[in-house]
């Protein structure tokens, strides 16, 4: 396969070698949205077809969707996941940012160390920190009540290194100038922040809250082994344990899993040339 | 006003000299009142359990008794001996050189091919991404039913291509293979965004001067793509090398009943300190396979930032 570099822009070429990356593109695409479709089109298969080879199911139903629904407790763990992505992101992106335009704009002794302890942080497995929460949730006894149940399942991730490398690579780019402005015109300092500075990295906020959001609406590992109660599990924890409560019903998990789909793609919807911006424009380059 | 204050800090201090020390004094007390609570939150939520971890690590901890002794080394000495943590080693190894090279290469490979296209790229681009949006558990039960033995649409198509039907997930051999091709298909998207912005920060001006010069696609690729390229490779092999070695969600859920897939063949060490920890309740055992894990990933980031960081004059 030759690949070659970008061709310059404005100059027209559809030669063979463009019409073969179409090619490889379509069937790259084809795959990998294979086990997309084959989820949806599943979830519309009425029992008795399931385990039918065809690809469109027959006799379309919705009568999966109309179990999970109602027969399991898909809302009560869709809403709690709703909850504690939401909360995670609200909070990651409020401190995150915070953390970076400091790091990034203030002078103070301890800065650079402060930045490379929170850097370090990365390279902690999740693996080692599990044990140590774990114990410490028992030994204050949080499951047992509504909010700390919920609040055991969220600390972890209320504030995040990576969103504050990525930050802090935003707020360098912001010219002292302008904040020095507010500073003469006697603006405090934390509306400087709020005020001035934040509005103008909406990209980089942006992809920062998608790619906390997914993060925390896929978070498996520590739900798992926090939650006690069905009531409390969240839609991946919830949906893993599918098997044991519901017998492995093939089509209740795929319609389950269809519409776990649906508020992660939404947001990427919303935000897509955001996210991809704010990769752009981030240090993710290095 | 005091300009003959001591002045530190550079850039703002230069521009302002009026600035005096008890404002750089409020400068710093704004930073630290900012920075208190996340710093707080770092050192109990990451800092402090990484040095308990480490404790637990010389204990046979066991959260359901009463008595926790300590036992030294001896944890470790047990490790040298265990042959599933070997096994567990072994695998997420294979799953590290199986992933991460793959999903740089298709990444990279599907950017290029991108970037040669004008329309539709957009379509395409949101397309590639989806997988890396779907919730990963609802991704492994897809997969285990697209590659089921009996009535998985792969096999079916294998039939119809008049090649044999394979076991996938079922077998020793195929189970590893097969879930690190889930993880690929999952990261892929992400890898594509990444190396399209790294590629956008190229000038054209290198490539329209390289044609000029005469040099063949293959050269300006050699030339110019992939050492301009070199911190976004690095950023994607060092970032991927740390998610694989943790690799747990995709295997747990291709086989929620029997963790591990056929034999321990998928099993990798994360799966197996959630299994000793909360499974068996053996913390401190599983403890010390943490600090393993940390001590690899840790020295593996530091080998690969060092060699494959490599400067450019740009």
């Amino acid at each position: 396969m030759t690949v070659t570099a970008p061709l310059p822009a404005g100059r027209r070429r559809t030669d063979a070698r463009t019409l073969l990356a179409y090619l490889i593109l379509t069937v790259g695409v084809i795959l990998t949205l294979f086990p997309f479709a084959w989820m949806l089109l599943t979830s519309l298969k009425s029992f008795q077809e399931l385990f039918n080879l065809a690809f469109l199911p027959a006799d379309p139903t919705l009568d999966n969707y109309r179990q999970v629904l109602t027969e399991t407790r898909f809302l009560q763990w869709f809403g709690n996941s709703l909850l504690v992505a939401t909360v995670t992101t609200l909070s990651v992106l409020f401190f995150d940012s915070l953390v970076g335009y400091t790091l990034a704009k203030f002078d103070f002794p301890g800065k650079s160390l402060i930045f490379i302890l929170i850097l370090s942080t990365l390279m902690i497995p999740t693996e080692m920190l599990v044990i140590p929460w774990f114990v410490g949730v028992s030994d204050l006894g949080l499951t047992r009540s509504v909010p700390g149940a919920y609040f055991s399942i969220m600390f972890p991730g209320l504030i995040s290194a990576f969103g504050v490398f990525l930050m802090r690579q935003f707020f360098e780019s912001l010219p002292d100038d302008l904040l020095e402005a507010a500073r003469i015109d006697g603006m405090h300092e934390f509306g400087i922040f709020w005020r001035v500075a934040l509005p103008l990295v909406r990209p980089a906020l942006a992809s920062l809250a998608i790619f906390t959001f997914l993060g925390n609406w896929n978070a498996f590992l520590w739900p798992l082994i926090v939650i006690q109660q069905p009531q409390f599990r969240t839609l991946p924890v919830g949906t893993a344990l599918f098997n044991g409560e519901a017998g492995t019903q093939w089509g209740l998990i795929m319609a389950a899993s269809s519409l776990a789909v649906i508020p992660v793609l939404l947001v990427f919807a919303f935000f897509q040339r955001q996210i991809i911006e704010g990769i752009v424009l981030t240090g993710m380059k290095g | 006003m005091a300009t003959t204050s001591k002045l530190r800090g550079g850039r703002t201090a230069a521009r302002s000299p009026s600035r005096t020390g008890s404002l750089r004094r409020h400068q710093i007390r704004t930073a630290y009142t900012f920075l208190l609570v996340p710093l707080l939150f770092f050192l109990v939520v990451r800092f402090i359990p990484t040095l308990m971890s480490l404790r637990l690590s010389l204990f046979d901890w066991n959260i359901l008794r009463e008595q926790q002794p300590f036992v030294g080394l001896e944890n470790y000495r047990t490790l040298l001996e265990d042959g599933r943590f070997g096994q567990a080693l072994r695998n997420t190894a294979l799953y590290t050189l199986i992933g991460v090279p793959v999903q740089v290469a298709l990444g990279l490979g599907i950017a290029l091919l991108l970037g040669r296209v004008r329309a539709l790229r957009g379509l395409y681009r949101a397309l590639y991404f989806a997988p890396y949006v779907t919730p990963i558990v609802a991704a492994a039960w897809v997969w285990q039913w697209v590659f089921s033995p009996q009535f998985g649409p792969v096999n079916t198509f294998l039939t119809w291509l008049h090649l044999p039907a394979q076991p996938f997930l079922t077998s020793p051999g195929q189970a590893l293979p097969t879930t690190a091709a889930l993880v690929v298909w999952q990261n892929l998207g992400f890898q594509v965004v990444l190396f399209l912005a790294g590629l956008a920060a190229i000038p054209r001006v290198y490539y329209e001067a390289a044609e000029i010069d005469g040099a063949s696609g293959g050269q300006a690729f050699r030339k110019i793509t992939l050492p301009l390229l070199n911190p976004t490779i690095v950023f994607s092999v060092v970032t991927g090398t740390i998610a694989y070695l943790q690799l747990f969600t995709q295997v747990v859920n291709l086989n929620f009943t029997d963790q591990g897939g056929p034999l321990g063949s998928t099993m990798t060490v994360a799966l197996y300190i959630y299994q000793l920890a909360f499974g068996r309740y053996q913390m401190g055992y599983a403890s010390a396979v943490t600090v393993v894990l940390f001590l690899i990933i840790l020295l593996i980031t530091l080998l690969q930032l060092r060699f494959l960081t490599r400067r450019y004059d740009a």
